[in-house]
């Protein structure tokens, strides 16, 4: 066992985690926060996106252990006081999503892509979400999501940015 | 999928890592160094990889971050994709470096994976194996015995095979500047995300319209990256256009063993050797 350290959309957490735990299942089977899926367990699919101290990294393709001290945020960490973040309100207006399985990471992987792009073009999201795949939309309004939130400031300032209203529904 | 359980250190000096490989092999044990683990993981979880003993080495200070060193750049081996390909020392001394990290998998992948984790796993589809070939890059290792550089031509001696014993550790890599040369890096693959299914790196020199000097690594041609050597010895001398270029290109593929797999045949691998080298000496010998 090794003992661990993580703060987890905010919240700090310490644990004594087996080293093969992967950072995923740590999330989920011992944090119970499933809103970070599993999709194909091999590093190729990114469902999986979380945020590790501010870079977008696959949970299933990295150990609890190395994320010990690190501050890590999912999908469930992204609404702030009760609003939903922009780009959670993109997708949700943009028709986004379908079966809605690649959402988070599609959501989280946008958030590192604007924060270092903050009004990226269409080529550049599609580049940057090169490692999420969908099953389901064609990719077209997952694009078209990541450009209206861009609009609406996404990549600049806070996460809360200009969010304007919507219940925060995870 | 999950890995069988193993033991885990994180040390925090490269001699307490030394140490802990071995400790290990005295004890006959099995021990694997875990650089960014995108190879890792992978390997440990479909069991293909089942060490008794993890040495994480990811956090040991000074193992990451590239350095001016005079005619040549010390890049850790901790350093990952993502900062090689945004580093400023990189991208100036180095571009071919840059631009290829830069069509390593996707920015998830690129933000935990080292260059050195890349070079010690030595799969022939990867693309920073084949670069470090081309740039003549020497690859700096501390073991129990010590420590040694060791060039590229040395390093990749099999399939997901180096010149490292077990217990060393790679701790840098020297890439010397190529200032005032052009570059480029051809991948061809069937999807976004995906490997190689042949790459090519092209670093040249061009004098008065000609090509003074032109180094040349390619990826999955064979169990290990190899020099395109009868192109680079074609195109000293030659014409900086589109039929001299062609000409020498057609010899990319000599001496190459490609694997024919569900990708593709070693024909059609050889032919693509061949069209992306004409392409990739070209772009590299255009106008910047
Ligand atoms: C979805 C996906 C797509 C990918 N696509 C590409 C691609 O298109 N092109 C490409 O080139 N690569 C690709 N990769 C591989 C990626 O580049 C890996 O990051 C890289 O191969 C390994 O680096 P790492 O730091 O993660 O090493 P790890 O996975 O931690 O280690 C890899 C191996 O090297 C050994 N090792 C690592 N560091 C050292 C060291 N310092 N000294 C001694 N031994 C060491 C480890 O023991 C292990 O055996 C992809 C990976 C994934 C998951
Ligand atoms: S589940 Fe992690 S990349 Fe697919
Ligand atoms: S919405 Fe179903 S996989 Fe993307």
């Amino acid at each position: 066992m090794s003992r661990i350290s993580v703060t987890v959309d905010g919240t700090t957490y310490e644990d004594d985690v087996e080293p093969r735990l992967l950072l995923v299942h740590y999330l989920r089977d011992r944090l119970g926060l499933t809103g970070t899926p599993v999709g194909c367990d091999t590093g190729n699919c990114g469902a999986c996106t979380v945020d590790v101290s501010g870079a977008s990294v696959k949970s299933c393709s990295m150990l609890a252990v190395q994320a010990d001290g690190a501050e890590v945020t999912t999908i469930q960490g992204l609404a702030a006081d009760g609003r939903w973040h922009p780009l959670q309100r993109a997708f949700h207006e943009e028709h986004g999503l379908q079966c809605g399985y690649c959402t988070p990471g599609m959501i989280l992987a946008a958030r590192d892509l604007l924060r270092a792009n903050p009004h990226p073009t269409a080529e550049e999201v599609r580049h940057g979400l090169e490692g999420n795949l969908c099953r389901c939309t064609g990719y077209q309004n997952i694009v078209r999501a990541v450009l209206a939130a861009a609009d609406a400031g996404a990549g600049t300032g806070a996460d809360s940015g200009a969010d304007t209203g919507g219940e925060a529904a995870i | 999928m999950i890995p069988a359980a193993f033991d885990y250190v994180r040390p925090e000096s490269v001699g307490e890592a030394v140490g802990a490989l071995a400790g290990a092999e005295a004890a006959g044990s099995e021990a694997k160094v875990l650089a960014g683990g995108q190879s890792l993981l992978p390997l440990l979880r479909m069991r293909l990889a089942f060490p008794d003993l993890v040495v994480d080495v990811g956090r040991i200070p000074g193992l990451r971050g590239v350095r001016d060193d005079g005619d040549a750049l010390l890049i850790g081996a901790m350093t990952t994709h993502h900062e090689v390909v945004a580093d400023p020392l990189v991208r100036r001394h180095a571009g071919l470096l840059a631009a290829a990290t830069a069509t390593v998998a996707d920015p998830a992948v690129r933000h935990l994976g080292t260059l050195g984790g890349s070079l010690a796993h030595a799969d022939p589809a990867a693309d920073l194996p084949a670069v470090a070939l081309a740039l003549d890059a020497e690859l700096t290792a501390v073991g129990p015995r010590g420590r040694r550089t060791v060039p590229a031509r040395e390093f990749f001696t099999d399939y997901l095979t180096t010149a490292l014993e077990p217990g060393e550790l790679l701790t840098g890599i020297r890439v010397p500047k190529y200032d005032g040369w052009g570059f480029r890096y051809e991948k061809f693959s069937r999807t976004a995300q995906a490997w190689a299914l042949v790459g090519v790196a092209a670093a040249v020199r061009c004098a008065g319209g000609r090509i003074a000097e032109a180094r040349i690594g390619l990826t999955s041609m064979g169990p290990t990256p190899v020099r395109a050597a009868a192109v680079e010895a074609a195109l000293a001398g030659a014409q900086a256009a589109e039929e001299p270029v062609a000409e020498a290109a057609s010899a990319a593929a000599e001496g190459t063993r490609p694997a024919a797999d569900l990708s593709g045949s070693a024909a059609y691998r050889a032919h693509l050797a061949r069209v992306l080298t004409r392409r990739a000496v070209l772009a590299a010998a255009g106008p910047a």
